[in-house]
């Protein structure tokens, strides 16, 4: 693939650009679906092309094309070029980047077991398994098994000398037991909504163990139908990792994006109340809360050698002892700052642009509790399981979660089950009531594998390291129910 | 910019495939293709800051063996990318175990060609176009003293369907959308936005100058305590309603899994309302055909506020004893069918009037961020975004800062008390909806922020 990302390369700098750089992409995927019994869904996808984006005259223009013929590529050079001039006509600011060193080198997402070598029948098997546990359970209505395994293999250039190479390979599996009465839908999944998913091989499939957590997700489904609905008040909650990775993705991962930050998503989905006034001031949280943006993450899905825009994988602190310290940001983003690239520059395939997107941002556990310890430390309070929905305003501030499925703690122990719960906040209020984060021993990684952002949209793969946290004096059970 | 292939061109690929098929011993064989050239160009902080455009083309290849099913996509159009798409379906098939669901692929059905699908400003639409109109809509903006923020994008769009049973669907579509935020010193904001098959179609003046006066109207917005409120909500965010709507409970397989409120006589919505899909009317953005080639027949999910059909697709509607109504998505698709030409029915009632008829109460240009928290119920919540504003006495009098909703749409359905004449095209989460604005006797806003 040199000689194509060469080509472009040479094609846009002769045609005028400053700055060029040329991404040759090669996407493999296979999934299935058991829907209810049946195998709803087996797909096997592959795809290629190449995206040249460039600099002329201190404005942006990107090519993409499915097709790698030397002329296909030299047309969609030139077409970056000149789309760049165009886009030329309408900027105040031309754009500086700043002065990466070239990169170097390769990298693959370390697999134990190559999920492209292994039949497709063992996870057809085990789906189904799992799916006849979950439909054995009486009142269980209808229910949904997921593997998914996708690859990818790029090639990145640009001008200033750097070639990389990269395998990522990203494996999922998950289920789901849905169970109906009258009006109300209860639905329990394992191990995440969605699923749940790792830089890994099919290793990871194997360890969700989906066939041994059907029968107790499928129960708590029908169980939640006669479960009373979440009372509202002011509550203690105790956030399980499962909806705990959502709360950071959402009111923290996303306001740390420095093109938000700057309006360059304003027209989508907003903008961010961490305005740099705030950077190294303002108190994001409570002194427990260190966050983290970590392209380095054993297992994560934004883990990766190096960025789309050749940047090495790096950790950035986003919030330290509750402080806001740093940003997500690109080549051009970070020296508005004063900054270097954070390297978190990553694009949805080979016809998408780079955007400033998650790497795997984590809640750094906190010697101390458990989670079951934080469960027993607290005498009052809600324990919260499994994402169910979730919203944001537009700049990151006021937001709404539902979970799965809650259980009432008091004197330390579980207790009542309840049914649609939700909570409500302010981020910044929220974090700095966090008065326990849990111990490593339930740290592990969790998934968005479906995260939204920019124009035309693209859908990133990123992870979360957490292990369960205590809030004080949240509104929970919003609505009328 | 063109289109990808022509009719013939895309067809005697897709034969070639179904060649490929029949030797691999297919029983039935579906070929869907779908090519776009698209081109987006983004602005912000009244600048240009991406400019994109993209060739692409997927083959969807779906193979049958009895019921067993397998289908494999490709973008690689040369003779090894197509050989091999076919044997990986086959070869899934093979693996498969029968879906005791599947009857057939469809059989052909004459396909009505729709009018109004195809403009070829849309289609020759270039970079410098579009520049211009974000420098038309940044004009808007700088009149205004705002900035603008936002996006153009034009595209053509090829689906094409060939089967083993016959069917040779083809349509060339274009799109052209506009949409814009325009945003003050202190964070005041307006919207606009404007979708059209035709290019010529949008002014994207205009449509920065809505987003920009409503940006001007929306400074030093006050505070307001979260409670039930009337509600005149602007198209934009009713055309959010009937987009969840239609995902949440207008599909069969919704209605088949028990996870939809949609049954056939139950009354969800007051008498003035009326919703349907219609993939033929051209003040939407027309398609003949669904995925898998089947005609696209008009569906009228709710008529005078009671719940009468949903769409179907082949499985779902074989899984009844019925008829595909046109509303597949690619195979394979666990998701089940899907409207992608929504439209609500239009009032008599004019804006003023809607607004004229607020005793107490909020007018609401768009919702953000909207998600459901009880499927079948329909709650959504979400905030509102772009321009809120509090309504006295018929009166608007003045913006108010932004307010969470959680509320149940089919409740809100119920209590639309007039609906708007003029009715806009928007896009919706997949195809476009055609919605006015309504007048609704009680929302539940259950938080506020700070801006």
């Amino acid at each position: 693939m040199r000689d194509l990302t060469e080509r472009a390369l040479e094609t846009a700098g002769a045609r005028g650009a400053s700055y060029a750089d040329a991404r040759v992409v090669r996407h493999e995927g296979r999934s299935v679906t058991v829907k209810t019994g049946t195998v709803a869904a087996v797909t096997m996808g592959e795809g290629e092309g190449v995206g040249v984006r460039v600099l002329v005259d201190g404005a942006w223009g990107f090519t993409a094309t499915r097709s790698l013929t030397p002329a296909d590529v030299d047309r969609a050079a030139a077409d970056a070029v000149r789309i760049a001039r165009a886009s030329a006509t309408a900027i105040r600011h031309p754009v500086r980047l700043d002065d990466r060193p070239a990169a170097h080198g390769s990298y693959a997402t370390p697999v134990e077991i190559d999920p492209f070598a292994v039949p497709l029948e063992g996870a057809i098997q085990t789906l189904l398994a799992a799916d006849e546990t979950m439909r054995a359970v009486p009142g269980v209505a209808f229910t949904e098994a997921l593997y998914d395994a996708q690859r990818e293999m790029k090639v990145f250039a640009a001008s200033d000398g750097s070639h990389v190479e990269q395998t990522i390979t990203h494996v999922g599996g998950g289920l789901e037991a849905n169970a109906v009465r009258d009006d109300e839908l209860q639905r329990r999944s394992h191990p995440d909504s969605g699923g749940g998913y790792l830089a890994a091989g099919y290793e990871h499939f194997e360890a969700l163990d989906l066939p041994g957590n059907a029968e107790r997700i499928a129960t708590e489904a029908v169980a939640l139908l006669a479960a009373p609905q979440c009372p509202p008040g002011r509550r203690t909650i105790v956030l399980d990792p499962s909806q705990l990775y959502m709360q950071i993705h959402e009111s923290c991962g996303h306001p740390a994006e420095l093109d938000r930050v700057f309006g360059t998503e304003a027209s989508y989905a907003g903008t961010s109340f961490l305005t740099p006034d705030k950077l190294g001031s303002f108190r994001y949280g409570s002194e427990l809360v260190d966050i983290v943006a970590d392209a380095s993450a054993p297992g994560g899905l934004g883990t990766f050698g190096w960025d789309d825009e050749g940047v090495a994988a790096q950790a950035v602190s986003l919030v330290r002892e509750g402080i806001f310290v740093g940003y997500l940001s690109s080549r051009e983003t970070a020296p508005r700052l004063g900054l270097a690239s954070g390297g978190a520059m990553r694009a949805d395939g080979w016809n998408r642009i780079p955007l400033i997107r998650m790497t795997n941002i984590n809640l750094l556990p906190r010697p101390g509790m458990s989670l079951e310890e934080i469960i027993a430390d607290t005498d009052d309070g809600l324990y919260l399981h499994t994402n169910r929905s979730w919203s944001i305003d537009d700049r990151r501030l006021n937001f709404q979660f539902a979970t799965e499925i809650a259980w009432e703690i008091r004197g330390g122990a579980l207790g009542q089950m309840y049914r649609n719960p939700t909570y409500t906040g302010i981020t910044h209020e929220f974090w700095r009531a966090c008065d326990a984060v849990a111990d490593a021993r339930s740290y592990r990684m969790h998934a968005t594998p479906n995260c939204g952002k920019g124009e035309p949209v693209q859908t990133a793969h990123v992870g979360h390291g957490v292990s369960g946290a205590r809030f004080r004096d949240v509104q929970v059970g919003v609505g009328k129910w | 910019m063109v289109a990808v292939g022509s009719e013939r061109e895309v067809l005697a690929l897709a034969e070639r495939v179904l060649g490929y098929a029949a030797a691999e011993g297919a029983e039935q064989a579906e070929v869907l293709y779908m090519g776009e050239e698209s081109a987006l160009t983004r602005f912000a902080n009244s600048e240009i800051h991406q400019n994109v455009a993209e060739s692409s083309a997927t083959l969807n290849m779906r193979i049958v063996f009895g019921r067993r099913i397998g289908v494999a996509r490709t973008n690689r159009l040369d003779e090894e990318g197509l050989r091999r798409v076919v044997e990986s379906a086959a070869r899934i098939a093979r693996l498969q175990a029968e879906n005791p669901d599947f009857v057939s692929l469809p059989e052909p059905e004459p396909i009505r060609p729709v009018e109004g699908a195809f403009a070829a400003s849309t289609a020759t639409a270039d970079p410098e176009r579009r520049a211009a109109g974000a420098r038309a809509v940044i004009a808007s903006a700088d009149a205004a003293d705002v900035l603008a923020y936002g996006s153009f994008a034009t595209a053509v769009e090829t689906l094409a369907v060939a089967t083993s049973l016959g069917i040779r669907a083809h349509q060339v579509s274009t799109r052209a959308q506009l949409i814009t935020v325009a945003m003050g010193a202190d964070g005041e904001a307006g919207y606009g936005e404007a979708l059209a098959v035709d290019v010529e179609a949008i002014d994207p003046g205009a449509v920065g100058a809505e987003a920009a006066g409503r940006a001007v109207r929306s400074r030093d917005a006050a505070p307001l305590s979260p409670g039930d409120y009337a509600v005149v909500l602007e198209p934009y965010a009713v055309a959010d309603m009937v987009d969840h709507l239609g995902w949440l409970g207008f599909s069969a397989l919704a209605v088949q899994e028990g996870r939809s409120f949609m049954e056939p006589g139950r009354r969800l919505g007051s008498g003035l309302v009326s919703v349907c899909d219609d993939g033929a009317d051209p003040a939407g953005t027309p398609l003949a055909f669904d995925f898998e080639g089947v005609p696209k027949r008009r569906v009228d999910f709710i008529e005078g506020g009671v719940a009468r059909e949903v769409v179907y697709d082949s499985l779902t509607a074989g899984k009844e004893g019925k008829r595909s109504t046109g509303h597949a998505l690619p195979a394979p698709n666990p998701w089940g069918p899907f409207p992608l030409n929504g439209f609500m029915g239009a009032g008599t009632a004019s804006r003023e009037e809607l607004i004229g008829g607020l005793e107490r109460g909020l007018l609401v240009t768009r919702f953000h961020y909207t998600n459901p928290v009880h499927p079948k119920r329909a709650i959504v919540t979400g905030m509102t975004r772009d321009g809120t504003f509090l309504v006295e006495r018929g009166e608007i009098v003045g913006p108010v800062r932004n307010l969470r909703f959680t509320q149940s749409y089919l409740d809100a359905l119920a209590a639309v008390e007039a609906v708007g004449r003029e009715r806009r095209l928007l896009r919706g989460s997949f195809g476009s909806v055609v919605v006015p604005a309504v007048r609704i006797g009680a929302f539940a806003f259950t938080g506020a922020t700070e801006h």
